[in-house]
């Protein structure tokens, strides 16, 4: 028995040794969270350091930027004006990869879907409800569309999908604007909601007819057929990671909080937006140690520059070098008490 | 020791009541912002609007009767029949007691399950049929909730109900078989209105189990917040909109009035039990 005893004290000891070094803990998005998982497991080998990310959604991350339990936040939206100055001190957004939200849809015997602004806004506000309607015949030439009744799907939890979708609805559709506007959860002007990516893609699957946005990965995982769209500039284009990465090549700001829905690049996919790390500017506001902002500022560095490499094989679109450029200025921009992190 | 125990007793009961004090306290200190903004007006307010920050609680409270009463109204036959069959024809042997740990089984199996199940097995057959009458085949919706949640309360009711048929004195059973009634005059004219409080009681459990029930509700009903038109339309329930918003809801009136739909729920809840208890009171032996 007191073998046993001293045997499991050992063990405990050992853990308690192996936790010794720095361990970061962050919160938010679920979107990248495949992305960040692969990540930080990797950083764990190179380095080290442990990172334990909870995928509790974007708003909880903020929330936990707002009450400092957390050593970085993560968010697939970036924070708007009027909602910083909620914030107890001025916080930065690091961007990490490009996220895309898709058209997916189930129409029997139909591939090569195309939608322009128009007509994606008016099935989801209701206005369009069949599927040989005119207006989807004249621009999909050649391809026999059935007469279906349309179905929408969309996300019932509020998710940072949503926000990009509607950031772009309401850029190509005043309707659209006035009526349901932008924001992580909306009040749907038609259709039935599915809970989270795998709830809508599941509806999607099941039923003829039906249509829904998910998130690129989602699309391509479960191989379904997604609609081609006619961006700003007028060409059709799918969401393929480099349409992706090519929407993010427009002029950006120095704080990188820019809404990259309907990018006017010539061959860029319209339905892109960055995820982003938060982190306040000045770390000490964070209530972090200054070893920890130190790690952190090390650990974000890492994920914007090597770390890259992991996100084509898991379906995420890189980070341009001219955005690298954006995020290698805020990284130096961060301070410690006032002084500058190094 | 007597004393001890008796304290003990004593104390777990207050600490009940500290707890639910808590629960209630807190519930309305969280949905605080909510009542100052919308009100009274804010129980029959028919607009979800998180965009606009207009929010009303209708089209959840109606989701949730419809799908809970309607639930149990599918599920009684079946659990009255279940009961008589073990209460009262078969009250032994193997067939009896497979059948009576099967009901108890429903019981045990988690409500994502049963949403999972519903959602893969149970919604394509809603959507052939939808598709047979011609309405837009959604499969999800207020009757396929209503479907599933009737299923996942049969158990309640039929456990308890079989209990109680078990108490019926046998004495006044035998003098019904002594005057020549039949078995099923018996059931009719002794039993049922000897059990009729036992049979009610089963039924509020039922019914409180199914306003709160959350994850299966959420998988099949389509989450549609807005008033249902028709039994075949999408709709959401109280306890399913706070699941599926809760998590980003960052604005603070936004939190604060899914905190009220719980409070509300609750409300419902308390609401229930009361009539359910008063209506048992009066029809008891």
């Amino acid at each position: 028995m007191k073998k046993i005893l001293v045997l499991a004290f050992l063990c405990l000891f050992s853990i308690g040794l192996m936790a010794k070094g720095i361990e970061l803990l962050g919160a938010g998005a679920t979107f990248p969270y495949p992305l960040y998982s692969k990540m930080f497991s990797e950083y764990y080998r190179i380095t080290g350091v442990k990172v334990n990310y909870q995928s509790i959604g974007s708003g909880g991350g903020l929330r936990q930027v707002k009450n400092k339990t957390v050593d970085f936040g993560a968010s697939d939206a970036f924070v708007s004006d009027e909602k910083l100055k909620d914030f107890p001190a001025p916080i930065v957004h690091i961007p990490t990869v490009l996220g895309s939200v898709v058209i997916v849809y189930n129409l029997p015997g139909v591939k090569g879907l195309k939608l322009t602004p128009d007509v994606l806004s008016g099935i989801f506000l209701g206005r369009i409800t069949k599927w040989n309607d005119e207006r989807i015949q004249k621009i999909n030439k050649g391809i026999k569309l059935p007469n279906l009744g349309i179905m929408v799907a969309h996300r019932a939890d509020g998710s940072g999908t949503t926000f990009i979708f509607s950031d772009y609805m309401s850029k190509i559709s005043t309707e659209w604007k006035e009526k349901v506007g932008r924001g992580k959860s909306l009040k749907w002007p038609c259709g039935m909601g599915g809970k989270g990516n795998e709830g809508v893609a599941g509806v999607v699957k099941q039923i003829p007819g039906a249509i829904g946005y998910v998130e690129f990965a989602y699309a391509k995982q479960n191989r379904m057929n997604v609609a081609a769209l006619q961006n700003k500039a007028g060409n059709f284009v799918l969401p393929t990671l480099e349409n992706v990465s090519k929407a993010a090549d427009v002029d950006l700001p120095d704080d990188m909080r820019v809404s990259l829905t309907n990018s006017s690049a010539p061959q860029g996919y319209p339905i892109v937006g960055f995820t982003y790390i938060i982190l306040y500017k000045d770390l000490k506001d964070g209530n972090l140690s200054y070893e920890h902002a130190k790690a952190v500022k090390k650990l974000v560095w890492w994920m914007t520059h090597e770390g890259q490499k992991y996100a084509k094989p898991l379906d995420y679109a890189p980070l341009s070098e001219s955005a690298k450029k954006r995020v290698e200025k805020i990284l130096n921009s961060l301070t410690y008490d006032g002084k500058p992190l190094n | 020791m007597d004393k001890g125990v008796k304290r003990i007793l004593k104390l777990t009961g207050y600490l009940f009541l500290i707890l639910l004090a808590g629960i209630v306290i807190t519930l309305v200190y969280g949905s605080a912002a909510s009542i100052r903004k919308f009100g009274l007006g804010f129980i029959w307010g028919k607009e979800w609007n998180p965009v606009s920050g207009h929010f009303g609680a209708l089209p959840f409270i109606v989701g949730t009767l419809i799908t809970s009463f309607l639930a149990l109204l599918i599920s009684f036959p079946f659990s009255m029949a279940i009961s008589l069959f073990l209460g009262e024809y078969f009250k032994k042997g193997l067939i009896a007691k497979i059948i009576e740990s099967a009901t108890d089984l429903l019981a045990g199996i988690p409500s994502v399950v049963y949403g999972f199940w519903g959602l893969m097995v149970f919604v394509p057959v809603m959507r052939k049929i939808e598709m047979k009458f011609g309405i837009l085949p959604y499969g999800v919706g207020i009757l396929t909730a209503s479907l599933i949640l009737s299923i996942m309360i049969i158990p309640y009711t039929s456990s308890l109900v079989t209990e109680v048929l078990k108490l019926v004195p046998s004495d006044l059973k035998e003098a019904a078989y002594g005057l020549g009634a039949t078995r099923f005059e018996v059931i009719k004219k002794v039993i049922l209105p000897y059990t009729k409080s036992g049979i009610l009681a089963g039924l509020f459990l039922a019914l409180g189990r199914a306003l709160g029930e959350t994850m299966a509700v959420t998988m099949v009903i389509g989450n549609r917040n807005a008033i249902p038109h028709s039994l075949f339309a999408p709709g959401n329930t109280m306890a399913s909109v706070i699941a599926n918003e809760f998590t980003e809801a960052t604005e603070n009136l936004y939190l604060s009035s899914l905190i009220e739909i719980g409070l509300l729920l609750f409300v419902i809840t308390v609401i229930v039990n009361y009539i359910g208890n008063k209506i048992i009171k009066r029809y008891s032996v």
